[in-house]
């Protein structure tokens, strides 16, 4: 059976006059796990919500299979949430939260309990059926709202930020079930998270919002190697991506990226930036396309000076300097260097992502 | 060694002054009511004049029709007005628990009657109910209805009308911060999970609520079993004794009938009620506690 496709189109909140959301297009295939991923105050959670039915639509409309839903109750809408709080209902116990939305649909007894074992199965919660959500931890209560929504059998998942109360350590376990889950029970899942990690990995498709507005979305992948503005760039990553002004230049028939303490050799193919005059313009590198190699040539290396070393295992995050803006790097832990060095670093071409300085869009 | 002991003993010397003034306020005039209640007291007699008549006053008033007859007022009174007092507080708060403008005025304009003196609702509420120039037989009457004998045949309903009237407020104000204080995040569950209004109120408003509810019934249950004031200034206990509530009976005894000892043993009647539901709730918050303590054990043990 084939879940619903969901289309927001236009979608525009507004509290009072102030507007939040600005108009969003969106289509979520059936069966796909999209992700809405932005910072604090981006409206991904708004917009969750107003897919949900808990908040109203301003202007714009919802389809859920080419039918418009903004002016139903949630309850009529299809979908099952896990909260960021989780909102268990604390005055019964984990049975009869699980079995909540198929008492009120008056299901036979047998079939409820029969649900609620298998749910509690998937999630893991088998031992505890009998204990009130003051009594189990955060975790738990974490599998109890996931079993919770499991039980309802709807077409559409949603997620508000379900692992952000866990501590690290956990929520890495979580998302791993969850990346499980997901597998196994075919469902088109939205799940609205500030984490890009948690973004990348359970994602089929992410959805970047800042603003109120939808930045970019596609696979993770696209997402990672192609993205469409400076925002997204430095937003998914980690360590982010380091930024760097620099002015175009032609000599000899080469284009170069000149900085204050660099200058890089780009590739033939971005020849035509140089006569449509965008000759400011930011430079991304990630961490990661920065490569130790003390023989590169001048043209595809910066020299940076490190000042900080973050051991973190096997890599190790150095904060450098070129010129007086900061780069950070990743290197290989054994690499022996010393704080105050100046070390040179290969780019490879791939790795170089160019930006409008103005509009801030990829170029 | 006496350093010591004086350090042990500075905790009780801080509590003394507050204890005196305990003892002198509190236990003093209820252990005169206490040793007044086994004698036969009349107001001319000093006390020490008095005879011992051990339990008389308690066995007699047992056996007093009139007694129990004002018993049984006081227990109607109480258990009606709380129930009907519960029923539409709560239903205006949940009427009311939502963003309306102008709510914070409309919140002050509905306790009002609760800062209102007893003895100026008690007129208010006699001249309301007069057989022929109050409010309500004037309405009734421009209207074309007959009047009804408020403060006659029906003044006992009469008077449950005036304690609603006053105090619904009370449970309304403590049932709305109630619902005010539920978590959000459970209530959208409940609509995601398919719940009607009425499901939510009844599945997972009023059990939450509940705890709050307890408590204030039993307050205004100790509350409504030592009415006096309104009910004196709109009835004076009449007719017969159809409105006689304990509080009243008790002063009658004293001033009227003279008989000290038994408006004391009549008070200790009422005092031991009164104990019995301020235990309950002691009982019932104690038990809350217990659980929450024990469910935080359970929590940590399990990390």
């Amino acid at each position: 059976m084939a879940m619903p496709e969901i289309r927001l189109e236009n979608l525009i909140k507004r509290y009072g006059t102030v507007e939040v959301l600005h108009g969003i297009d969106l289509t979520m295939q059936s069966d796909e796990f999209t992700v809405l991923v932005g910072p604090s105050g981006c409206g991904k959670s708004t917009t969750l919500r107003m897919i949900a039915g808990l908040e109203t639509v301003s202007e714009g409309e919802i389809f859920i299979d080419d039918k418009p839903i903004s002016h139903l109750d949630p309850k009529e809408r299809d979908l099952a949430m896990v909260f960021q709080d989780y909102a268990l209902y604390p005055h019964m116990d984990v049975a009869r939260n699980i079995s909540f939305a198929l008492r009120l649909q008056k299901r036979p007894k047998a079939e409820i309990r029969e649900k609620v074992r298998e749910v509690a199965g998937i999630v893991g919660l088998t031992e505890l059926l009998h204990r009130k959500p003051g009594e189990l931890s955060g975790g738990q209560r974490q599998r109890v709202a996931m079993a919770r929504a499991l039980a309802k059998d709807s077409s559409i998942f949603l997620f508000d930020e379900p692992l952000s109360n866990l501590d690290a350590k956990l929520r890495g376990q979580m998302r791993a079930e969850l990346a499980l889950m997901s597998q196994r029970v075919k469902k088109n899942m939205i799940y609205v998270t500030h984490d890009q990690v948690e973004a990348m990995t359970l994602a089929d498709r992410i959805v970047v919002m800042h603003l109120g507005r939808i930045q970019q979305e596609g696979t993770p992948e696209e997402l990672f190697k192609n993205p469409d503005n400076k925002f997204v760039a430095g937003f998914l990553g980690s360590p982010p991506m380091n930024f760097l002004d620099a002015e175009l230049v032609e000599e000899d028939g080469q284009l170069f990226a000149c900085g204050d303490a660099f200058k890089i050799k780009l590739p033939e193919s971005r020849k035509s930036l140089v006569a449509s005059n965008k000759n400011q313009i930011t430079l991304g590198i990630r961490p990661s396309d920065l490569n130790y190699d003390h023989e590169a040539r001048d043209e595809n290396a910066f020299d940076l000076k490190v000042i900080v070393s973050e051991y973190i295992g096997a890599q190790s995050v150095l904060l450098c300097t070129c010129g007086n803006i900061n780069v950070t790097v990743e290197l290989k832990s054994e690499t022996p260097i010393a704080l105050g060095e100046t070390l040179r670093f290969a780019v490879r071409p791939e790795g170089l992502h160019l930006f409008d300085r103005t509009t801030e869009k990829a170029l | 060694m006496i350093r010591q002991s004086l350090n042990r003993l500075s905790p009780y010397m801080f509590i003394a002054p507050g204890a005196i003034i305990m003892a002198i306020a509190l236990l003093y005039p209820l252990g005169y009511m206490v040793y007044g209640s086994f004698r036969d007291w009349d107001p001319s007699q000093n006390i020490s004049e008095t005879e011992f008549i051990a339990f008389k006053n308690y066995i007699t008033l047992f056996y007093d029709p009139a007694f129990r007859e004002s018993l049984s007022v006081t227990l109607t009174f109480a258990f009606t007005v709380v129930v009907a007092e519960l029923f539409i507080g709560v239903g205006l708060a949940l009427l009311l628990d939502r963003n309306i403008r102008g709510m914070s005025v409309l919140r002050t304009l509905f306790i009002l009657p609760m800062m209102i003196a007893p003895v100026v609702v008690g007129l208010m509420w006699r001249y309301m109910y007069h057989p022929t120039i109050g409010t309500f037989n004037r309405t009734l009457k421009s209207m074309g209805l007959e009047g009804v004998d408020w403060l006659g045949q029906n003044a006992l309903l009469s008077v449950v009308i005036a304690d609603i009237w006053q105090w619904t407020p009370f449970i309304f104000i403590l049932a709305l911060a109630a619902l005010q204080s539920l978590p959000r995040s459970a209530l959208e569950a409940s609509r995601i999970d398919g719940a009607t209004n009425w499901q939510q109120i009844w599945h997972i408003k009023l059990p939450l609520m509940m705890p709050v509810l307890i408590v204030t019934a039993l307050l205004r249950l100790i509350d409504a079993f030592k009415v006096l004031e309104v009910i004196l200034v709109m009835t004076e206990g009449g007719p017969g004794l159809s409105t006689e509530i304990i509080a009243l009976r008790i002063s009658r005894t004293a001033t009227e009938f003279r008989e000290l000892g038994t408006a004391a043993a009549m008070s200790n009647y009422l005092l031991i009620l009164l104990m019995l539901l301020t235990c309950a709730m002691f009982v019932f918050t104690k038990i809350q506690e217990v659980r929450a303590a024990r469910a935080a054990r359970q929590y940590q043990e399990e990390g």
